[in-house]
């Protein structure tokens, strides 16, 4: 195997510090194409793994005969490792950095990933669109499953098959996949039944200097608004400010005029991306640690990171546009730029909030595969690197983890409406920076194809759903909410993500303890109510 | 208006009741068209805003408000007035509920190395100390009159907590009158004899919980901190906490930025910086830690002290007791401790929540501050106490409520002069029973893990208590409660384990029966489990196993007008008046 060549040494003595989450360990480290091993005996069982794709950077100070290396992991973790001699330890590290930073997919560990009891495929064959729009057919008969994109020669981002107004052919389409950047038409992301709205997303129609325009685009948002609520309204909700949307003719972009799409009102609201998320992030993961500063630093640096107004923006934009759907009975089509990043993080946001099915394990999952992995979420670009990383490009940006942390937001004011834990946003986190399994593999559908993902490597929903795992990932005190969550988007009412962001300074036993608690206390109650009470006689009169 | 309330009845027939003694401020604002504004502030945050359509009947208002929120005798404070229907017995069985002798009882003294004092029998030698204190045994009277010369009002070191196994103390007193140079030999004698009460370790720790700054400008009034050499056997120890005037601004600031609307992320998180508030809260932690330390760790005793010892004191004294005795953790644990450390040694209550029309420099969120600390410490340690953080938010509301006696007055002998036992009732029974409602679900009280409690207090360890400083503002919160579901569901599992037991019992009992030939064979063939009839007879079937029609969960889901979102949505539809029909009301109130 090419790995060979990366790996200057196989084996050296180590013990690894002892961090927040584990005690200190001692033994024979080795390094694999994938994996850091660490095993305290020669024949033991229990070895400490770690997948050499998540560390995010790495720091070696030699001293003496041995050497220190410290990992900095993209999940946020940060590991210490002591190694004997000097000549090992840098040799460890250099394969460690070489190793973590190959760029090929198909060499990556879920092409070899073969773990016990799992089948190669399973989980792999739920179409989320496909079954999304059986749901829809059940509500309205406006929209159809279209094939135009079958060969991904429309729009490379987007999946094989996507949901458009039944009015619109595909012809029509196509020809609006040539007015929009990327081909991104605008497609259904989410039926509200309940107003008979529907929430859209696009990426910005290339109007550019000229003012061109395209009668089919025009049309299918035409056919949007004929399909709904009679009466219905439109609101195109940009994701950039007014002025930016406005510059981006200069590049061959801009934004819906709204002479050419009657019905349509246009609403600005910039959300953070790119870079600046980036940066935000970077900063916000320095500040938590930081064990020494004073009370003064922490406030100002949480303040001048931005993060958590970035939580805020992309909260109220999403509370906007389920609003506008839920109380104004109007339709809402989003888009940004490219609208692959702020636009899908405003149209997951929204269908959490109105659609209680979203708020279940299973619907969530569901959620995750078809607004991010399905519509193009560019993962491989967007999260090579996390906040420890020294090697910048410039198209890293947490969007993903952002759209977890306002997850997180409504799970916290609403601890009984969601089926799943903090455990599962944790978990997705980690996999979409690092992970053994298939489903954030790439950029698109259409990558994923080439690299044959979905036939040589597992699904990451098959390993979440062994049972095993349950238990950290569910909300034991769920109950179905049928009603839309209006989270409070006051600064009052966000919290730092704890669990997340200080992860590596916080023992994070006392909550894994109360989680422990509150289980027990659920299913004590339920255990008790499924005992059968063998032979309670009936009292005599 | 009632003599003790103001009574608003909104169109909803939704009633709000404010005390007149919880009024900290009224303020009448410029004349709009839809009438006169008038904003009240609550000294349990609560701010309302009114809006009367007459300016006359607006001035009505905010005169009597004026008189009613600010009373000059105590005798017209609502303690004096409030009748639960509780007889004179019943009465003075809740004043005696708390009973500090068997608190010390409790905590192993009187013992062979301190003793009862009665040297404050009839408060000759400090005014503001309880009748009862304990004192090393070998100190003898004349040293404690002298040392109590030296001591800022006559507060002279006495014993505020003792741990049994480590047979260490934590001791309280005020300032020693050094200035520059003085010295007292009496003084020097007693706190010798503290740390001679300490078979384990001869050095005893006095902490001066002042910053080094403001204990150096006493001196020259004569008053200061204790020279080391001076005293045998100690170590002098600063630890930074301001006085009540800062704490009383940074609050006011804190309260400032909260009440800003519109308030957006950055300019929370730099107001929350620039109010310092956090950072208090810390540095009572921090002092409280080292009490705690000092005694797990070395052995040592540690006596407290800042300028009079009532304020900064009691809060470094009763939160390192509440880390080191799990018994100050539970409900009624955590009263005593507060009638111990901040009742009897005359934190001034009355002076510092400005129950009385007196001087506004006196009033200081101290209390609040150890209260919040305590939030703090639950946030840490979710299952270390009894109690929750409704528990808390009620102390907070009645020691500006005056509703009950035990806050009123500023020392002991105030409130025996008072007649308070005879004309008031005590708050501490009526919060016991409504122990249920104040009961942490998760408490674990056997756990050995959360004996001695090691808070970290790394700076991101510390939060805004947005349920104490924005109580009212319903939208602000989480809109399910995880507390009051996850206590129903214990109660659930309570009343099944009971039913089962019955259910056990009552088979034992047709077992005997049985045996004595009473029940017949066809009988036993008609309880088989399978038979249909039994079904039906199972009493929790009827139970809902989760309590979905939780009343808390009424406001789940609420209307997204009340979020500030909502004022985008303005955008939405400007043609239709949304809200502002609401305004047309005799008075509109948004709290």
């Amino acid at each position: 195997m090419e790995f060979s060549e990366l790996i200057r040494t196989r084996q050296a003595q180590a013990e690894l510090l002892s961090g927040p989450e584990a005690p200190a360990l001692r033994g024979t480290l080795c390094v694999t194409g994938h994996h850091l091993l660490l095993s305290p005996k020669p024949q033991a069982t229990d070895l400490w793994l770690l997948l050499l794709r998540s560390v995010d950077s790495i720091e070696k100070r030699v001293a003496g005969d041995s050497g220190t290396i410290t990992l900095r992991c993209k999940d946020l973790r940060v590991l210490q490792l002591r190694i004997e001699g000097v000549e090992a330890t840098l040799d460890v590290a250099r394969s460690i950095e070489a190793l973590s930073s190959l760029e090929s997919v198909i060499t990556s560990y879920p092409f070899f990933y073969r773990p016990k009891g799992l089948r190669l495929g399973d989980a792999w064959h739920f179409h989320p669109l496909e079954s999304y729009y059986k749901r829809v057919a059940l509500e309205t008969d406006a929209w159809r499953l279209s094939e135009v994109n079958e060969d991904f020669s429309l729009c490379p981002s987007y999946p094989r098959v996507v949901i458009v107004p039944r009015a619109v052919d595909d012809a029509a389409l196509a020809r609006s996949a040539r007015f929009r950047q990327g081909g991104r038409f605008p497609v259904l992301s989410y039926h509200h039944a309940r107003s008979g709205t529907a929430l859209l997303r696009s990426s910005q129609p290339l109007i550019g200097p000229k003012k061109l325009r395209c009668a089919e685009d025009e049309e299918l948002l035409g056919a949007v608004l004929a399909g709904a609520r009679p009466g219905a309204q439109g609101f195109i909700v940009d994701t950039r400010s007014a002025q930016t949307a406005k510059q981006a003719r200069m590049t061959g972009g801009g934004t819906e005029s709204k002479a050419a799409y009657p019905g349509w009102k246009r609403l600005h609201r910039p959300l953070e991306r790119g870079r600046h998320l980036q940066e935000s992030f970077v900063r916000l993961v320095e500040a938590c640690g930081d064990l020494e500063q004073s009370m003064d630093q922490w406030l100002s640096r949480l303040d001048s990171c931005r993060w958590l107004a970035h939580v805020q923006e992309a909260l109220s934009t999403a509370c906007l546009a389920a609003q506008g759907m839920e109380r104004e009975g109007a339709c809402v089509l989003v888009h940004g730029a490219e609208g692959m990043d702020s636009t899908l993080l405003v149209t997951s946001l929204a269908q959490l909030i109105l659609d209680p099915l979203s708020r279940t394990m299973a619907g969530f999952q569901e959620l995750v595969e078809r607004e991010w992995i399905q519509a193009g979420h560019p993962f491989q670009l967007r999260c090579a690197h996390s906040a420890f990383s020294h090697a910048r490009s410039k198209h890293e940006a947490p969007t993903f983890l952002l759209f977890l942390d306002c997850v997180w937001q409504l799970g916290r004011q609403f601890p009984l409406s969601l089926e799943f834990g903090e455990g599962l946003l944790l978990a997705l986190f980690e996999h979409a920076y690092a992970s053994p399994f298939g489903t954030f593999l790439c950029n698109s559908e259409k990558e994923r194809c080439l690299c044959e993902v979905r036939t040589q490597t597992h699904s990451l929903w098959s390993g979440l759903n062994q049972s095993k795992e349950q238990r950290k990932l569910r909300n034991p005190l769920y109950v179905l909410n049928p009603s839309a969550l209006w989270p409070s988007v006051e600064p009052q009412s966000l919290r730092l993500w704890q669990g997340l962001f200080l992860r590596q300074t916080r023992p994070p036993e006392r909550s894994e303890e109360v989680w422990e608690k509150v289980w027990q206390i659920v299913t004590d109650e339920k255990t008790e109510d499924s005992r059968p009470v063998v032979s309670a006689p009936e009292p005599q009169p | 208006m009632t003599a003790t309330h103001l009574l608003f009845i909104d169109s909803h027939q939704k009633e709000t009741w404010i005390l007149h003694h919880h009024i900290a401020s009224v303020e009448k604002l410029a004349l709009t068209t839809s009438g006169c504004p008038l904003v009240i502030q609550c000294k349990n945050f609560r701010i309302v805003h009114f809006i009367v359509p007459k300016e006359r009947d607006c001035h009505d208002i905010y005169n009597s408000l004026l008189q009613l929120s600010k009373q000059a005798k105590y005798e017209d404070l609502y303690a004096f007035s409030y009748n639960p229907k509780q007889n004179d017995s019943e009465r003075l069985r809740g004043w005696q509920l708390i009973d500090l002798a068997e608190e010390y009882k409790r905590m192993g003294v009187p013992n062979s190395n301190w003793q009862l004092s009665d040297a404050n029998r009839e408060y000759k030698i400090c005014e503001t100390y309880p009748r009862e204190l304990y004192v090393p045994r070998i100190a003898s009277k004349p040293i404690i009159v002298g040392s109590s010369k030296f001591r800022s009002k006559g507060r002279f070191p006495v014993l505020s907590y003792y741990h049994q196994n480590k047979e260490a103390a934590i001791c309280r007193c005020s300032q020693p009158l050094s200035g520059f140079s003085a010295r007292c030999l009496e003084d020097e004698h007693l706190l010798q004899a503290i740390s001679k009460a300490n078979p384990a370790n001869r050095y005893m720790y006095v902490v001066d919980t002042r910053p080094k700054l403001n204990a150096m400008a006493n001196r020259a009034a004569g008053k200061g901190y204790e020279n080391e050499d001076n005293y045998s056997n100690i170590r002098f120890q600063f630890v930074g906490i301001e006085n009540i005037h800062v704490m009383r601004s940074s609050l006011q600031k804190l309260l400032e930025v909260n009440g800003t609307k519109g308030l957006s992320v950055n300019d929370f998180y730099s107001g929350l910086e620039s109010s310092g508030w956090l950072r208090h809260i810390k540095a009572v932690m921090d002092a409280a830690i080292f009490l705690a330390k000092a005694i797990m760790v070395e052995n040592a005793s540690v006596l407290v002290h800042c300028s009079d010892g009532w304020d900064r004191t009691s809060q470094v004294c009763s939160l390192g007791s509440l880390l080191l005795d799990s018994y100050y953790r539970t409900i009624k644990g955590f009263m005593v401790l507060i009638e111990k450390d901040w009742i009897s040694f005359g934190h001034k209550f009355s002076e510092r929540c400005g129950h009385l029309d007196g001087d506004p420099k006196e009033v200081s969120p101290v209390f609040t501050q150890f209260l919040e600390c305590v939030w703090h410490l639950t946030e840490q340690f979710p299952q270390a106490f009894e109690f929750n953080e409704a528990f808390l938010l009620q102390i907070h509301e009645h020691i500006h409520s005056c509703q009950f006696g035990n806050f009123l007055g500023n020392c002991q002998k105030e409130r025996e002069e008072l007649k308070l036992k005879e004309k008031t009732h005590s708050l501490w029974p009526f919060l016991l029973d409504d122990r249920e409602k104040y009961s942490n679900p998760l408490y674990s009280s056997s756990s050995q893990r959360f004996a001695v409690l090691e808070p970290n207090t790394v700076s991101f360890n510390f939060k805004f208590w947005r349920s104490m400083y924005h109580q009212f503002d319903r939208t602000l919160h989480p809109r399910e409660s995880v507390c009051n579901i996850i206590t129903k569901m214990n109660e659930q599992n309570k009343q099944l384990e009971k039913d089962m037991k019955d259910l056990e019992s009552k088979i034992s009992k047709h077992k005997n029966e049985e045996i004595d030939g009473v029940l017949t064979k066809e009988l036993l063939h008609s309880v088989r489990p399978e038979s249909p009839t039994l079904k039906t007879s199972l009493c929790y079937k009827e139970q809902t196993v989760l309590p979905v029609n939780d009343t808390l969960r009424t406001i789940e889901g609420s209307n997204p007008v009340d979020n500030r979102y909502s004022e985008y949505a303005e955008e939405f539809s400007k043609s239709k008046p949304a809200v502002v029909s609401l305004e047309y009301g005799v008075a509109r109130m948004t709290c």
